[in-house]
């Protein structure tokens, strides 16, 4: 089971160019809206035609534009979960499965359907309308009607973003279950770095068309190859460096000097920590010694229910023209502790938490 | 009491509605995938009925469905007359008609959702198959709308069939031409009692109408959008 894909199309304000094998199970892709996420899945579904390139699905052809191969959407066998759900306004539930399933018996179609209906708990709501569903089972039954026909490989567009915050949870855990069964090349588009990780095994990372990252969802979020990637996976601090001739390094946006405990194969342009790996230390006599810990000041904070971001400069930092200040984020609790406390605090950079970015 | 009029008018009117909704859908289907200079064109040789003068359209018709003209030719070799018999009333109705059928059904068919569309196409259905269960029920009311409008014009027609067909009582002589032959001929009461008739049809279509949109909401049978 595998899915090869070259795909090459100008688009209004920036070229889709994209060359990827995708095995089985569930790939997340990540992107800024604009990206070109939603126009790879629609090339692949057939429903765009690619300007060059090539797509193979399990040694079938769909599209080459050498050997000018475009097969049809309707013979690609490739399932497709549109972003709002598709679901035919004027037939029932039941109709909706059926629809791709039209060339079987009636007897095998009545029991594949009863068995999808089965599978993602649909049972009650069969003669119902998609208007009378509400937005988790409309999502359920675009799904089962998306895999009735056994595609080979399935598409998701943004399969959570026309849910209320409360009902993501409970489908994505059913997602999971999905992608668990069905164990077929499956690209899931999103906006959503947490959702991407939650529900992807591997992860793409698309910016401006093209492959900023492919490869294990683990390794990406811990190490992102560029600081691209680094901003579409949450990443709040990130900043231009210079290397000095002792192996530490300069933050320059940040205003100081720090030592990075990884390896360093290409001259970093950028380094990087994320918010909640900014760790508050007593004082530079505290038990976490003096390394990476800097003197700082509060600019500004922002509370979510839970957790505080704090926006912070440096004491070291001279230009203070500079608006790039460092987000830290903890948990209320935490802060409760320190919030009156007075400056300067510090805050230390873990040298293993920190990392380089060549571009 | 002569009742030919009537009975001429509703066969002409129902035979002509019958014809442009073929016609006018078959257009509006074929302008969709379309775009491009020659397109444009066609459009609006498609539109001209609606804002040519009928007694133009008439005329036009005449000249094509005459005995020597280039479909009349081709027609009487065939062993038919249009021009000046039944069928000419029908041919002139549907020309008349025909703009109104093709823009609404043209405005419904680019109001579907084409999500909808492709969703079909990615189950694996035929082009076919995507028009007939998913465009056309999704579009009908529109369409629906654009059938009753059209019946509408074509039982009103008068200018370019009495051109083409002329009056020929008990043969081409619909309500709207009964009229006007009445009125000139000095018979008032004959003249009254037809729009009397007119208007009952008219009252009738509207009626139905109403209440096919209420009872069936924008969406006939699913009823609306989300």
């Amino acid at each position: 089971m595998a899915l090869d894909l070259h795909i090459e199309k100008v688009l209004a304000d920036f070229e889709l160019d994209v060359t990827l094998r995708i095995s089985e199970g569930p790939l997340a892709v990540l992107g800024a809206s604009g990206a070109g996420k939603s126009m790879l899945l629609r090339c692949i579904a057939g429903l765009e035609k690619p300007d060059r390139g090539r797509i193979v699905l399990n040694d079938r052809i769909l599209f080459d534009s050498e050997k000018r191969i475009v097969v049809p959407a309707r013979e690609r066998r490739v399932g497709m979960l549109f972003q709002n759900y598709a679901l035919f306004p004027h037939r029932t539930v039941r109709e909706n499965l059926a629809f791709g399933i039209d060339g079987e018996a009636s007897a095998a179609r009545d029991q594949k359907v009863a068995a999808l209906v089965d599978r993602l708990h649909l049972g009650g709501l069969e003669s119902r309308y998609p208007r009378k569903l509400s937005g988790g089972e409309q999502q359920r039954v675009a799904l089962a009607r998306a895999l009735a026909p056994e595609p080979e490989a399935l598409l998701l567009d943004e399969p959570l973003a026309a849910l209320d915050t409360h009902l993501r949870s409970q489908v994505e855990l059913e997602l999971q279950n999905t992608f668990a069964e069905y164990r077929r090349p499956t690209l899931l588009v999103t906006h959503n770095m947490e959702e991407a990780y939650r529900l992807g095994e591997q992860l793409l990372v698309l910016a401006r068309g093209k492959v900023a990252a492919f490869g294990a969802k683990e390794e990406i979020f811990r190490r992102p190859p560029t600081a691209e990637v680094a901003r579409l996976t949450g990443c709040k601090n990130i900043s231009r460096v210079r290397m000095n001739p002792g192996g530490s390094i300069d933050a320059l946006d940040w205003g100081c000097r720090v030592n990075v405990a990884q390896a360093i194969a290409k001259p970093p342009r950028y380094i990087g920590i994320r918010a909640h790996h900014i760790d508050f230390v007593g004082g530079t006599d505290g038990s976490a010694g003096t390394e990476n810990v800097f003197p700082c000041r509060l600019s500004q904070s922002a509370e979510t229910p839970f957790r505080v971001t704090l926006f912070l400069t440096l004491d070291s930092r001279k230009d203070s023209a500079n608006e790039e200040l460092l987000q830290a984020e903890v948990f209320k609790e935490k802060w409760q502790h320190f919030q009156h406390a007075p400056f300067p605090w510090h805050i230390r950079l873990a040298p293993e938490l920190l990392f380089l970015m060549p571009e | 009491m002569e009742w030919s009029p009537l009975w001429i008018s509703l066969a002409t009117s129902v035979t002509a509605t019958i014809c442009t909704f073929v016609l006018g859908l078959a257009a509006a289907v074929w302008r969709e995938r379309r775009s491009g200079l020659a397109t444009a064109l066609v459009d609006g040789i498609f539109l001209l009925p609606l804002v040519l003068p009928p007694t133009v359209v008439g005329f036009i018709l005449l000249l094509l469905f005459g005995r020597n003209g280039p479909l009349g030719g081709l027609l009487r070799r065939l062993g038919m007359m249009i021009v000046f018999a039944w069928p000419a009333t029908v041919v002139a109705a549907t020309v008349v008609a025909f703009p109104l059928m093709y823009l609404t059904a043209r405005a419904a068919l680019e109001q579907v959702d084409p999500n909808f569309l492709q969703a079909a196409r990615t189950l694996g259905a035929s082009e076919w198959r995507v028009f007939r269960e998913i465009a056309l029920p999704l579009a009908w009311p529109g369409i629906l709308a654009g059938t009753i409008l059209s019946f509408a014009r074509a039982l009103g027609e008068f200018g370019a069939t009495l051109m083409v067909a002329g009056n020929i009582p008990g043969r081409t002589e619909t309500i709207p031409i009964a009229i006007y032959s009445a009125v000139e001929g000095g018979e008032t009461g004959r003249a009254l009692m037809w729009c009397g008739v007119d208007v009952g049809i008219s009252l009738v279509l509207l009626a139905g109408l109403y209440f096919w949109t209420r009872g069936r909401g924008p969406l006939g049978r699913g009823g609306g959008h989300r």
